[in-house]
């Protein structure tokens, strides 16, 4: 007994010591395991500290490009709609409508292998592989004409790429300029006149305010309840089993297939519209008609109102080759090329009903 | 906006500006107000129990304040911004629910069990810590701004949005608990070549920024409560990092990793993005603190004056991430003659201010417009002042002065003047 009480006090004695010797600290946490830390620690630095061991050909990064990227920044790297162009702009950005890409832009490479392996594609991030990220980098700099369509790039010459706009940026210089060094305002008669030059309305492009109280102080409680319940109602998405069921290992793979989807569309319990429509119920709908989504284009409206309905026929023609399929769609995927994919994909949205 | 949806506003305003009239008009009967006459339902019958509502929501006479956000700003909802409704708040701090939301990958939904944070690279010890363990830490507690880099960045080229919810809806203010991040730094201990640090997000944009170490081991707090209570998961639940005064980007949140290195990371948000692009081609970077700034956020477009001439109280806010604010001006004539605005409430380092200008309003139109100095002796520039620094090809960091245009019949609007 006096034995354990002796080995106990050591062990008070030692933990006392060992927190002397984390001079500044309390003790707290515990020691990351190098598994740990090299799971998190996947950033990488202008200098190419941080790149890891592998290689990717501009050949092989077209591929997963089309496959993974273009349905968002386009074939070429144009970009679709609104989301981030990749290529061109050179010899822009002192012009009124600078364009801000890769090429003319961005000062360093290590930020694109960086920011393509840690958050792209959207919707699917850290799903590339290194050698699929070196890839994809090599692919996004024959885009921008800095290298010939037979490159590779590696971890062992990535820092001997040029980039053009590398000396593009200055430190912050505040302090040195007029707006810094204005110190005594004007109180009274600062100016003789005063004009408007500009006006918001002119450009109407705020968004309207459906539930704006610009207040009358005449709103009644029925007005009020009425405006609190403009949630979607849950129970609106009891489903209906009709159809025969698909078969569950193809909707677990079309699970997977649809992240090719999923940056534009969204599918499953509280899916909403997003670049396109929703997909619940998209299988045995009439062509350009979920409830609510506007942004249709007119081929696709068209096909509707032709009779053209989300079929298994239908479906597998248009996912093999929208473009193709509906002329002046305005899905920019490029299409699913497998078979498996194929039936994948429309079996998941079969299991999907409103 | 449809021409219908546009009718129907003009219309709602005229239906308020007329209501409004009546009302500071009094009593239309002449036996006296009927809200005081007759027995309201609230008077006579009992309301909700205390359980009805065991986590409060505002009346349902409020549910006109809200977030809203530009659609046409962004490609996708997941990757955008809302605003925080200035114009309805009031006070310096920021309710949780309406402090406006910026992801670029959305909302992470992170179980508080399996949160960790790690410190790592250029320490003594590399360290992972437990949400408990970070409780057992001594901690702060601290109200802060934080701004947007790119709040009323859509104005560089001209008044563009009509509304202060859209032209500097993109800031909040929140007392935050949480643990210095010095505290946590020294836990791990930072070697001596170690100047920089890359805080890391656990979201689907795993967002980093590159932060000198001198502002890691001044003010930054690893904070995990807003306004006493957690987090929210759009403001980083359960753990956020707090980086006073400096642009919102660094403010990582959904925090899972601070590395610390020796030089910068120069990582998407700090190089392709949050950099100054001048007229000349070239572009400003680590433009960190956000300068001094202020708006008027009542009257103004969203909050037009529905009372008619007489004793009008005209509100705003204003903030300095390089310290407290001394003084606001306020000017109804555009500038031509400026007034001492009285700023009520705390005035907390690199928190939002809040100013009142109490004034007899004679009913004729009104160009108004507020300037901040800070504790640093700046002053708030004019947007054409900026411009002729930086041009018009910036999108962050524009802090010039807002001017709101009053119609005798109260109706304000965006504008920029002379």
């Amino acid at each position: 007994m006096s034995r354990f009480l002796n080995l106990a006090a050591a062990a008070a004695l030692v933990s006392v010591f060992s927190t002397a010797a984390l001079a500044d600290g309390l003790g707290l946490g515990r020691p990351a395991t190098p598994e740990e830390v090299a799971a998190w620690d996947i950033d990488i630095r202008p200098d190419g500290a941080g790149l890891p061991e592998g290689s990717g050909s501009v050949f092989d990064g077209e591929e997963i490009y089309a496959e993974r990227c273009a349905v968002c920044h386009g074939d070429f790297g144009e970009a679709v709609g609104r989301w981030p162009v990749l290529a061109g702009g050179r010899d822009t950005l002192a012009s009124s409508r600078p364009v801000k890409t890769v090429g003319s832009y961005w000062p360093y490479l290590s930020t694109v292998w960086d920011y393509v392996h840690r958050a792209m594609p959207f919707g699917d991030a850290q799903s590339l592989t290194d050698d699929e990220t070196y890839a994809l980098t090599a692919y996004i700099l024959y885009l921008n004409d800095l290298v010939d369509d037979e490159f590779e790039l590696s971890r062992d010459n990535f820092t001997e790429v040029a980039m053009p706009n590398a000396d593009g940026f200055f430190p912050d210089d505040r302090m040195e300029t007029a707006v810094w060094a204005k110190r005594e305002p004007c109180m009274t008669d600062c100016k003789a006149s005063v004009e408007i030059t500009g006006r918001a309305r002119v450009l109407d492009v705020t968004p309207d305010d459906p539930t704006s109280k610009i207040r009358t102080g005449t709103a009644t409680s029925e007005e009020a309840a009425a405006t609190q319940t403009d949630e979607p109602a849950a129970g609106a998405a009891t489903q209906v089993a009709a159809v025969a069921a698909p078969d569950p290992e193809l909707v677990a793979a079309g699970k997977s297939v649809f992240r090719k989807c999923q940056a534009c569309h969204a599918v499953g319990d509280g899916a909403r519209h997003k670049i396109g429509p929703h997909l619940n119920g998209a299988f045995g709908r009439t062509v350009g008609t979920a409830d609510g989504f506007t942004k249709y284009s007119k081929a696709m409206a068209a096909a509707g109102e032709s009779g053209m309905v989300w079929d298994e026929a239908s479906l597998t023609a248009f996912l093999q080759n929208p473009k193709a399929t509906i002329k002046g769609t305005r899905m920019a995927f490029a299409g699913l090329r497998k078979d498996d994919d194929l039936r994948a994909i429309i079996a998941y949205l079969q299991a999907h009903p409103e | 906006m449809t021409e219908t949806t546009r009718t129907s506003r003009r219309h709602f305003l005229k239906g308020g500006l007329i209501a409004g009239g009546a009302m500071a008009a009094g009593p239309v009967l002449a036996s006296g107000d009927p809200a005081i006459l007759e027995v309201q339902p609230w008077a006579n019958q009992l309301g909700e129990g205390v359980d009805a509502r065991p986590y409060g929501v505002p009346s349902p006479f409020e549910n006109h304040v809200r977030r809203r956000n530009v659609e046409w700003l962004t490609a996708d909802p997941v990757s955008s911004v809302n605003f925080t409704p200035l114009h309805e708040l009031d006070g310096v701090i920021t309710p949780n629910g309406l402090c406006f939301e910026r992801h670029h990958g959305g909302i992470a939904e992170v179980d508080p069990a399996k949160y960790r944070l790690m410190i790592n690279g250029l320490v003594d010890r590399e360290l992972v810590f437990t949400l408990d363990d970070l409780k057992r830490f001594p901690r702060v507690n601290r109200a802060y701004f934080l701004e947007c880099a790119a709040n009323s960045g859509m104005e560089w080229r001209g008044a563009q949005l009509n509304g202060c919810q859209f032209t500097h809806g993109m800031i909040h203010n929140v007392l935050y608990t949480g643990v210095p991040l010095r505290t946590i730094l020294a836990e791990a201990g930072v070697k001596t070549n170690g100047k920089w640090i890359l805080p890391e997000g656990a979201d689907a944009a795993a967002m980093t920024r590159s932060i000198p170490i001198e502002k890691a081991l001044d003010d930054c707090l690893v904070a995990f409560a807003m306004n006493g209570e957690a987090l929210r998961p759009e403001q980083g639940y359960p753990v956020r990092l707090v980086v006073p005064g400096w642009e919102g980007n660094m403010w990582i949140k959904w925090l899972r990793r601070i590395e610390v290195g020796d030089m910068p990371w120069h990582h998407r948000e700090e190089t392709s993005k949050y950099t100054d692009l001048f007229a000349d081609g070239k572009a400003r970077r680590f433009t960190w603190e956000m300068d001094a700034k202020s708006v008027i956020t009542n009257p103004s477009p969203q909050a037009p004056i529905l009372h008619g001439k007489g004793p009008t109280v005209l509100t705003g806010v204003a903030w300095s991430g390089r310290g407290t604010i001394k003084e606001v001006h306020v000017t109804l004539d555009g500038g031509r003659n400026w007034h001492q605005a009285r700023i009520d409430g705390p005035s907390w380092d690199k928190s939002i201010h809040r100013f009142y200008f109490d004034f007899e309003w004679d009913g004729r139109p009104l160009l108004l417009q507020s300037r901040a100095v800070d504790s640093t002796g700046y002053v708030q520039p004019t947007k054409n002042e900026l411009r002729a620094v930086r041009g018009e090809n910036s999108i962050y960091h524009n802090n010039g002065i807002q001017t709101w245009h009053v119609r005798a019949n109260g109706e304000a609007e965006n504008v920029e003047i002379s």
